[in-house]
Parts: C-alpha cells; structure tokens; sequence
C-alpha cells in the first residue's frame, strides 16, 4: 500500500506541533542541512551565519539572516553606494535636516514649529504577480513609514511604469495597478496629489509600481522606532499575523523573475485600508497623549525586522515570546511567524507605566494587541517559541552589519552605438501641415497623453489642504491652517535619458522635479529617491547604478539640497534583459503661504507668454524623436544647474509677488507639450510666434517645438505686471523672451506661420488616448 | 448665539475634520461626536460625514447605521433635529431607514472624483434653503457607490413631495436614477447626497470656476441653510 502523503495544511499544522527547532537543538546537531540556498542565501553567507553564530543557525534564524540579508531589506549591492549621499554634503544643507537617511523616513525642518517627512519606496516585484494587491499593499508600506516617525500622513502620489500600451498584458496591470492605488488610498483618506505614468515595451515583464507618501509633525512629536529602556515592553498591535506574503517582497524583489518558474503569488501581500485607517487614527492618538516610546511599523521581512531593528538601534537587547503573536492561520510555524509580510502590523516600546493606557486606546480602536516581551540590557535579541529559546542573536549582526558586496562594474558594450547614432539626425519636417500632425501624434502618445484617466479615480479633496495636484506641475499641500505654510511635491525620472546616460539621466531627473516645485512657487528643501534598476549581478546594470548614484549625488551638492532618505529596488528585469535605469527622484519644497501658489495654466485673457531659458538643439532621447521616429540615441541635453537655481529663485519670487499667473515647466516633448497642457487646463486658447527664439537660439522649427532643452518654463504674464516682470528677469540675468499672447475668443492654439489646431480637436487627441484602451 | 453642529466620527471616517472645519467656516461651532458613544452632547444639528466606515464592509454604511450613537441620531432626526448625510452619511442614513432607496456602485464601476454640477430641486429643506430653486452649483463629488436606486413608485413619490433635493446636472456620474444626487424625509430636515459640499467651502481649496483655479464655495449653503433653520426653531 502507498502511504498517502499528508495536505497541505496538515503538513504545516504538524511542523507546528513538531518540536521546533531549539537553539539547544542547533547546538546538538551542528551537522544537520539546511535550506539556506532556497531562502535566497549564498554558501558564503550561510558560512558567514554560522561564523558569526558560533555553530549552525536554528530554522528560525535562519529564516531570519535570510529575509534580513535579502537584497531588499541589506542594500547590499549598492550601500558602498548610497554613502555617497550622506558624504556629498554641506552643513548649510543639513542644517534644516532632523532625521536623514538611514530611518524610515528623512525628516526636514520647514519652519514655525512645523517639519515634514516623506519617502519614495517601490512595490514593482509584487505588483506584476498581482497588480492590485501589489500597488495597494505598495501604498500602506510607505505610509507605515510615515506613520512611525510620528507625523499625520497629508498625501500620496504613485510613480507607475507600465509596458507597451497595446500590449494585452498591459490593460490587466494597469487595470490592477490603479484600482489598487485607487481603492487603498481613497480608503485611507489621504489626498493622491501627483505622480507619472509612463510607458515603454522595457517595463513589459516588470512594471514599477512605485509609492511616495509625505507626513507633517510638529517637532516635538518626532519619533524614533528603538527599543531603549530596559524592562520597556514590546506590544505588536494591528492585523493579525497570516501566511501571506512569507518572504514576500524579500525574496520576490531580490531575485530576477523566471519564464517558467514557480508562481510567486503567495509571496504577495494582501491589504485591508480600512485595518490601515484604524491603527493610523490610533498611533496618532498614542503619540499624542505620549504612550508609546517608539513605533516600528512592519513592511519587509515582517517580525524579523522589527525586532532586530528595534533592538539594533535601542539598547541591544530585546526578549520575545513568539508564542504570543496572533494569529490569523493558528498552523503557522515559528519560522513562519517570523517570515510573514502580514499587512498594517506595528510594534511599539511601551514603558510598563503606561501598557494599560496603551492598551486602552488601542482597544478604542478596535485594534488587537499582544504584549510579545520587553526590552533588555544583553546585548542580544532573545526569542522564544512556547517557553523554548529558538532565536539569539546579536541584533546588529542581522539588521545592520548585513554583507556587502563590491560587485564587479562593466562599462556597457552596446552604449557607445547607442550614443553615435543622434536624434539630431533624424530627418525633420518643414512644411507647416507635417509639423502639425507630429505635434497631435506627440500629444497623443501615451507618454504625453492626458492621464485623467487613472486620476480622475483618485480623491484629492481628502483632508481639505490640497492646494495644488495632477495636472499641476507639483502637489501642494497647506501645512499650517492659520499662515498657510505649506509643502510642494514633484517627482521625475526620464529612462530614456538614463539609458542613454545613466549619470546625466539623475541629473535631469533632480533637476526636472527641482523646476517643477519652483514652478508652484516653493523653495526646493529635500530629496527622496527610488532607485529602479535591473540585476546587480549584471556588470552593466552596476555601472548604470554607479553613475546614477554619482550623478544625483553630485547634483544634490550642486544644487544644495541633501537626500533624506529612499530606496533601492534591483532585479527589475524579464529574462536577461534589464529595465532603462529610472532613478525617480522626488523632491520637496516649502512655500510660506500657499495662497500664492502658481498654477499650470492660464485661465485669462490677453496675457503674454514669456518663455524663460535657451533653446538648444536637443533631440536624442527626446519624445519627438520616440514618437515620430521611434527612436532612441545620442546624449541626453545639458544640464545648468546653478541655472536651475537662478531660475528657480526668479519663480518664487515672481510667486510672492504675485507677478505670473501661470508656470508650467518645459520637460518631454518639449514647448509643444507645454503649450498643447497650458491651452487645456483652462480651455483658454493661445497666439504664439516661435520667430524670436528660432532667431535668437539659432535652432530651426522643430527644435523650437520639441527640443527637451533644460532650464527652460513658460509664464503668463497680466499685461500691468509686465514691466515689473521683465525686471525681475533682467536683474537676475537670466534668459526671457515673450513669444505669445494668451486669447480666450479664439478657441485655438496658433503657432503662427506653422499651425493652428482648435481646442477640440486638440483636447480629444490629448485626453481620448487611455480611454480608448481601458475604460 | 452660536449654534453647535455635531460631526460623528466612525471608525473609517474619512471627512470628518472636514465637515467640522467647513461648520467653522460657516460660522457655527463643530463638535466632534464618536460613534461607540450614546450621547449628542446637546448640539443643534449632526453631519454624517464621508469615508469608508467598518471598511465598507457588508455594504456600504450598513454597520455604522447600527453604532450605538445612531440610537440617538435617529431619534433626534425624528424629533426633527437638522441631519446631513454626505456620501459614505447618505449611505447611512438609507440604511439606517430615515431616508429611502439605497446606493450601489457606480455604473462603470470605477471610483470617481470630479467637480460635480447640481440642480438644486428643493430649497424646502434644513439644507438647501440657502439655494434658490433651480440653482446650478458645483461641488465635488468622490465615490465608488454613488449609484442611487429606488423602486419606481418610491421614486415617483419623492418626486411628487418634492424631495428630490439635488439632481446631477450635465453628467450623471454613477448611474443614479433620475440623475439623482440627493433627497431628503418628507419633514425636510434629513438630507442626504453622494457630493460634498464641505469641499467646497474655502476659496483655494474648492472646486475650480471660471474665475479662478479652486475658488469654489458653493458648499457653504448647506450650512448656512441649517443655520437659517435652527434659527427659524
């Protein structure tokens, strides 16, 4: 007779029942195999454990080392990297700093009692195995974040890569992608304030699902997650613990995805807003009437990390008793437990004084508790499984001294042929009628198509501050209800530049998000990053990284605002073929009242239009070049970044001022783009002559439209304000020529000697292109 | 005097601090009520504001009509105590009965945010008197079950009692019947609807006009309407 092989759920609930596998046990049986392999680590890491250990790991510290080692939670292909952002630094640029990287999140100074945190982080693994569940998820990490230095999350925006827009798979995660973000955040009650959606046949079998939140606190509220105070107690409050997303976004983000492998979907985590909803209402609350010491919220690597980090940065000790986690899936195993990416969990250090108020208010909420242990002066990281001690462990050696690895750098074969064949050699259009149908084709392509669409299904109204979002160049958020201080957001990343110069790509990428929070009129304070790349295992994609690091570092300096904090997502490739580089870079800016934002676009009549900054002929990797040629090469445009500066002080002041009603940044597809979402936003039409530039930059027509030159925006200028305009630009030197006049009669956009298109025609071709394919 | 507007918080509340900043605004005093709670604290009029109370869960406002402080609210609201129900609040309030019909989700089944253009069809009520009658406003609309449905004869008689109080004009987001936003009991002191008015309160943070980007105030009404009211009292 064949002996039937026990199910599923029985073999987990007898590996449950099993004696678990003891540190006494590990220290009898040093000779027993262990799966390390299959967890993702390599023969020298499992023998770098069992060094540090003094003998073999047990199965739970093993599950441990494994998550916390993993690519995702140790940085370790890119942290002799990422130092370079804190050692590129001035003290006049760390002097509003509170928190800088290494956190949760960076926390910035914004003034009058006020400071704001905020983090760019990445979903992308999860978020192709199941798109809605891997956004949505994407979202409630980042805010956790948030949630744990202390501060009110007040916003989101998504950062979204998708494949070829005609491609089937695409309508099911974009579909899925979306609605995720859509249903988590709107559930959450957090306006979705901006972010990009871009498409490209790169992102085909890895899509980016990235998610920025931004929190507000008073200063005094600032909160560290660490366990400090002996006898403290150690409370895990929130949802329960399940078996979903064991070794989730660990394991899944840092290994490169197989055709044919096995399903990854149970690594996926799955999201409840409404349990999310709850536990921020209730950490507020704890914060405020000051019962908790610290919070660390559980993302990656769950219970592993929490624990080890808490007890890394306290006082180094911490004892557990896993028993007492509550469970969802009562069968769950130590290992298991401790594995598990279980959703909207946190931990917080309690002093035993205060454990009953605590529970309190949690129990106000309807949120469960459970007092797991406390902390402790040993120097280690204890944890039992019913009375048995199957973890210890010096915490640091698995959440900070994780390895690190100087992995090997090539200089990419292909990158040379890439950059000598030039967009600027591409053939050009002359007549007026060929230039207008590459304008609406460009307008219309998915990359510069109108994305109201997807926001159109985020609420923005929420909390009442909103003063700028989609389709603005940056969201604005009121931080001060009685000075209308507030915060600006922008973030950009071009992977079409950074393939064709991953360094210059960063750059650009800073430099666009840094203009488009000077275009609302707030100052540029911060940075935070989400660095997208393909395998580090592959030279190539290690020097992209490199020179990207590199070049956003330097630009940080240069423009002098410091990175608080991000994060590095790797193996974002299908097969052996890598993702473009696309660093998304966010950056903050302060404004002292948000009643003197700038918006996009003109909504009166008989303004003039100035455009600010040169024209160059800059067309390799441009949007003309992709949609009208499909192509891509060359070197990607200059970069002037004390320009930027220049620039950017001439629009806030013109902000304060109150000088331009208008602002609109010059980025892909270049003034056309510009011009085509200026006559939109308010449906006010405008007579434009490109003469001026053509003659004084020395370009051509098309070059003039859709050249992706940096350091440029166009304004609109009531015709009483034009003197005091022009004089602010020429005080400061920098580069202004008035090319149009803004006319609501006409109900068209003229470029004159070139072409009209009424704003029907336009506005169809500019919003009908997501509908067509996804409604 | 100052009149006191109660705002219920339910676990999920999303509007809630902004339905009491728009009652400040409008120059009454907010006061925040919770839902475990079996007291209104003596406040002249409520608000059920928006969000996803219980997660939405079972249906939308169907476990937050039976929190214990609902008790109360329904028996205030009979006694003819001025009550708004604003989107997750209608929702509620259908379910706890003191208005008819019910919501589903939206026809195309997407979540929708938009500013929304209304008909003000009754100014008879605690809400809309401020209106005049056939007045076009703007309000923001954000729901994912906005679709209001009714049997037809329950919609042939609010029609006749003229408490159809706001008909969506232009577009019909969700699918309502009728094109119908909002309705109140036949007392006129209920009222409930899917936009909100408390987003469209504050110039710089409302709906965009043709004057300027997010100027709209069209939303003060309501609670100039209930101040009106309490007043008549």
């Amino acid at each position: 007779m064949t002996a039937i092989p026990p199910t599923v759920e029985n073999q987990a609930a007898s590996a449950a029942a099993a004696e678990a596998d003891t540190v006494a046990n590990a220290i009898a049986t040093p000779e027993r195999e262990q799966p390390y392999a299959a967890l993702g680590l390599t023969e020298g890491e499992y023998l770098k454990i069992r060094e540090i250990l003094g003998r073999r790991p047990t199965s739970g510290e093993l599950a441990m080392y494994s998550v916390m080692w993993s690519e995702h939670c140790s940085y370790k292909s890119s942290k002799n990297y990422l130092r370079k952002f804190g050692k590129k630094v001035t003290p006049e640029m760390t002097k509003n700093l509170m928190v800088g990287m290494g956190e949760n999140a960076g926390v910035v100074d914004i003034g009058q009692g006020w400071a704001v945190t905020f983090k760019v982080e990445s979903h992308n693994s999860p978020s192709y195995v199941e798109p809605f569940q891997g956004a949505a998820t994407g979202v409630g990490g980042i805010v956790r974040d948030i949630i744990s230095m202390g501060a009110r999350p007040v916003a989101v925006m998504d950062q979204l890569r998708f494949g070829d827009i005609d491609h089937p798979d695409t309508a099911r995660v974009l579909h899925g992608v979306t609605g995720g973000i859509s249903f988590y955040g709107n559930c959450l009650g957090l306006p979705n304030i901006g972010g990009e959606t871009v498409f490209d046949p790169i992102y085909q079998g890895n899509p980016l699902v990235n998610a920025l939140a931004v929190g507000v606190l008073r200063h005094e509220d600032l909160h560290l997650a660490n366990a400090s105070g002996v006898g403290n107690k150690v409370v895990l409050f929130g949802a329960r613990t399940g078996a979903d997303g064991i070794g989730g976004a660990s394991i899944l983000s840092s290994v490169a995805f197989e055709e044919d492998g096995p399903s990854k979907r149970p690594a996926v985590q799955v999201g409840d807003p409404f349990a999310e909803k709850v536990l921020i209402e209730c950490c507020l609350e704890m914060y405020r009437d000051e019962l908790v010491e610290g919070i660390q919220d559980l993302g990656a690597a769950g219970i592993s990390c929490a624990t080890s980090e808490l007890a890394a940065n306290g006082d180094g000790g911490m004892f557990v008793e896993l028993s007492n986690t509550l469970l969802r899936n009562p069968n769950l195993t130590p290992e298991e437990i401790l594995m598990s990416e279980s959703q909207e969990r946190m931990m917080a250090v309690v002093t035993p004084e205060k454990l009953d108020a605590f529970l309190a208010v949690a129990a106000k909420w309807d949120v469960e508790t459970s007092v797991m242990g406390e902390v402790t002066d040993t120097g280690r990281l204890i944890i039992n499984w019913h009375g048995e001690e199957i973890v210890n462990v010096d915490p640091s050696t698995v959440a900070v001294d994780g390895p690190v690895y100087d992995r090997p750098v090539a200089y990419p074969t292909w990158l040379d042929a890439l950059r000598a064949d030039r967009g600027e050699a591409l053939p050009r259009a002359t007549e007026g009628s060929e230039l207008r149908e590459q304008f609406l084709s460009i307008v219309a392509s998915p990359n510069q198509a109108d994305k109201s669409w997807i926001t159109d299904q985020y609420d923005y109204y929420v909390l009442g501050n909103t003063a700028l979002s989609f389709p603005d160049d940056g969201g604005m958020i009121r931080v001060d209800e009685e000075t209308g201080l507030g915060i600006a957001i922008a973030t950009d990343a071009n992977g079409r530049f950074c393939q064709l110069d991953p360094r210059q790509g960063a750059k650009l990428a800073l430099a666009e998000a840094y203009r488009n929070v000077a275009v609302t009129g707030a100052v540029p304070a911060a940075v935070t990053d989400c660095l997208n790349f393909g395998s580090p295992e592959n030279p190539e994609v290690m020097w992209q990284f490199s020179e990207a690091v590199d070049g956003l570092s330097d630009a940080c300096l240069e423009l002098g605002i410091p990175v608080t904090g991000g994060n590095v997502s790797f193996y974002n490739q299908t097969g052996d073929t890598p993702i473009f580089p696309t660093p998304v870079v966010g950056v903050l800016g302060v404004i002292d009242n948000v009643a003197d934002r700038t918006p996009s676009g003109w909504q009166d009549d008989g303004e003039n239009l100035y455009l600010l900054g040169t024209t160059h002929e800059e067309l390799s990797g441009s949007a003309w070049a992709g949609t009208v040629h499909s192509h891509l090469g060359g070197t990607p445009p200059e970069v002037d970044l004390p320009g930027e500066i220049v620039l950017g002080e001439l629009l806030r002041a013109a902000s304060a001022e109150g000088l331009v009603s208008a602002a609109h940044d010059l980025a892909d597809g270049g003034l056309a783009q510009t011009l085509a979402e200026g006559v939109l936003r308010f449906g006010v039409g405008a007579r434009i002559w490109l003469g001026d530039i053509i003659e004084r930059d020395g370009v051509d027509t098309t070059t003039a439209l859709f050249s992706e030159s940096t350091g440029r925006v166009l304004v609109s200028v009531r015709r009483e304000d034009d003197v005091r305009f022009r004089g602010l630009c020429e005080g400061r030197g920098y580069p202004v020529q008035r090319i149009g006049v803004t006319d609501a009669s006409s109900n068209t956009l003229e470029v004159q000697d070139v072409f009209t298109v009424g704003l029907d025609e336009l506005r169809t071709a500019h919003v009908d292109t997501l509908p067509k394919r996804f409604a | 005097m100052t009149h006191r507007i109660g705002v219920v918080t339910f676990p999920g509340s999303l509007d809630d601090r902004d339905a009491q900043r728009a009652i400040r605004i409008a120059g009454a005093e907010p006061v925040a009520l919770w839902h475990a709670d079996h007291d209104l604290q003596g406040v002249d009029a409520i608000v059920l504001p928006g969000g996803f109370s219980y997660g939405d869960y079972l249906r939308a406002g169907a476990i937050a009509a039976r929190a214990p402080i609902m008790t109360e609210v329904i028996s205030a609201a009979n006694a003819g105590m001025p009550v708004l129900g604003i989107c997750n609040g209608f929702q509620m309030l259908t379910e706890a009965h003191l208005l008819p019909g019910g919501l589903i989700r939206n026809e195309k089944g997407n979540f929708i945010r938009r500013d929304q253009g209304l008909i003000v069809e009754s100014t008879d009520t605690a809400w809309s008197n401020a209106f005049t009658q056939g007045q076009e406003i703007v309000i923001p609309l954000k729901n994912g079950e906005g679709g209001f449905i009714a049997s037809n004869e329950e919609l042939d008689r609010l029609e006749g009692e003229g408490r159809v109080v706001f008909r969506y004009s232009g577009v019909n987001p969700n699918g309502s019947m009728r094109d119908i936003a909002g309705i109140s009991n036949a007392a006129g002191n209920v009222v409930g609807l899917m936009p909100h008015p408390e987003h469209a309160v504050e110039p710089g943070f409302g709906p965009d006009t043709a004057d300027a980007m997010r100027s709209g105030t069209d939303g003060l009404g309501f609670f100039a309407s209930a101040l009106t009211a309490l007043l008549a009292v």
